[in-house]
């Protein structure tokens, strides 16, 4: 239980959370869907759940770059670091995350040259530091992260840097959702709009959402209060007869999102036909490749990659918590086998990936009871 | 991944315009500028860089605002972790 004191504004939340009850319709359900992992991520922190009636459930969505990406991938990715003459680098969050032998923390152990960078401009640097060796960037993320990627290669290009590639897995948000709507195990009833991937793709992209499938969504901030604020904004639309695109996270998020960015995409890179999600399956024009123009950049069309395709362990229930359909603690593994400290699935790996936030903020709690009980929310 | 972390930029550098010194709580660094080519920012103005790029401007008070919150998240290590980790410098 979180105690509303703890809050920066604690009376504006007080306030939005009641708001919120006036709103909501005791007769019915509602679920709700935060399609951005940061948004889990905050969900869980803040224990806003606690905020809500105990008739509206908050789905976490497949926005969690790490934990969308199968198995498969990893291991292509790190059979490129198996040759000696390739450094292997990735943002921190990829680390820890298993392939079939390994994650690339473990790799690295092994000896493998494998380097955290945190930003794909540094792996652009270490190719230039080391003309001897080739450098593989394992791109991931949405929209949020391509164009860096997309601007580094251009620059990979401008300046004749050609022992850098690379691997691309950038996946778009929109497919996701539509993926999402159409599997008949789903029943969402608005959507939590992604904030910073928005910052690129802007509002427009989302129109369907609320044309076609009849379905509110507010593109949304990370804040305990923007969450509230935006489940107010999908109450209200709710209660009305049009559905719209609303723009909860104006300071930061322009209706037309970022053109120079989304120029710099639409150079580098072209749609994939399909590509798998874990949890979701194949998914048609859900994911980015590297274009012809690019090819000597691309890591897939250099080396020889494999093109494994792994299925999850057995018992790790990855994909149904993915989906929705299982709460992180409902999977046969959570909190034993599966911990963030040993993850089994990316989920637990990850700290926006839904598992890893509920075991940090709820699990933990439970297992200790440190909180006085005193203020508590009404 | 989804981290957006608020620098104010401090010197837009004369050799590569697309590049800029940006000041995250103390720590300085290059960040680039190229995605926001069309209406680039200029010193003094606050911006949320993701993965060394800057995605956004925003207003002061907006980006104060959201380093308070990274910190709230229990992310601001993380966030000035990737900050010091920019141009691959460990200090």
């Amino acid at each position: 239980m979180r105690f509303v004191d703890e809050f920066r504004e604690p009376e504006l939340i007080t306030r939005t959370a009641d708001e919120i009850r006036r709103l909501a319709n005791p007769a019915r359900h509602y679920r709700f869907m935060e399609v951005c992992g940061g948004h889990t991520h905050s969900i869980y922190r803040f224990g806003l759940k606690d905020l809500l009636p105990s008739n509206m459930d908050l789905v976490h969505g497949p926005g969690c770059p790490v934990c969308v990406l199968p198995m498969g991938r990893i291991d292509d990715g790190l059979s490129m670091a198996e040759r000696p003459d390739v450094i292997f680098t990735a943002f921190g969050d990829m680390m820890r995350v298993p392939g079939t032998k390994g994650s690339p923390l473990e790799y690295k152990a092994r000896g493998m040259d494998v380097r955290i960078v945190y930003s794909p401009s540094d792996a652009l640097k270490l190719a230039r530091a080391n003309p001897d060796k080739h450098v593989m960037f394992f791109a991931i993320g949405f929209e949020t992260t391509a164009p860096s990627t997309a601007l580094t290669l251009m620059r990979a290009r401008a300046q004749g840097i050609h022992n850098f590639s690379v691997f691309c897995n950038h996946v778009t948000i929109i497919p996701a959702i539509r993926a999402i709507l159409d599997s008949p195990d789903m029943r969402i009833d608005a959507f939590i709009g992604p904030g910073h991937v928005s910052t690129v793709i802007g509002c427009r992209p989302y129109a369907w959402i609320a044309s076609n499938e009849d379905k509110p969504i507010v593109v949304t901030g990370f804040e305990p209060l923007d969450i509230l604020q935006s489940i107010v904004m999908l109450l209200r639309q709710l209660k009305g007869k049009e559905k719209r695109v609303e723009n909860q996270y104006k300071r930061a998020v322009p209706w037309e999102g970022n053109r120079a960015a989304l120029k710099a995409m639409a150079e580098v890179f072209e749609l994939r036909p399909y590509f798998e999600w874990r949890g979701l399956g194949f998914i048609s024009q859900s994911a980015l490749r590297i274009r012809e123009s690019y090819a000597e950049w691309d890591a897939e069309r250099r080396f020889s990659v494999p093109g494994v395709r792994v299925t999850d362990p057995k018992a790790a229930q990855c994909g149904e918590v993915l989906k929705g359909v299982l709460k992180p603690a409902q999977c046969k593994l959570f909190g034993k086998e599966c911990t963030p400290e040993h993850p089994v699935g990316a989920l637990m790996v990850s700290s926006e990936g839904s598992c890893a936030a509920y075991y940090n903020f709820e699990h933990r709690k439970r297992v200790v009871q440190i909180r006085p009980a005193v203020q508590e929310v009404a | 991944m989804c981290l957006a972390i608020p620098g104010k930029i401090v010197d837009v550098l004369e050799e590569d315009r697309s590049l800029a010194l940006v000041d995250v709580l103390g720590v300085r660094r290059k960040v680039d500028l190229g995605l926001l080519q069309d209406e680039p920012p200029e010193t003094g103005d606050w911006v949320l860089i993701h993965v060394g790029f800057a995605m956004s401007k925003i207003g002061e008070a907006d980006a104060r605002e959201q380093l308070r919150m990274l910190a709230d998240l229990g992310e601001s290590d993380a966030a000035m972790e990737e900050v010091r980790g920019y141009g691959l410098e460990d200090g």
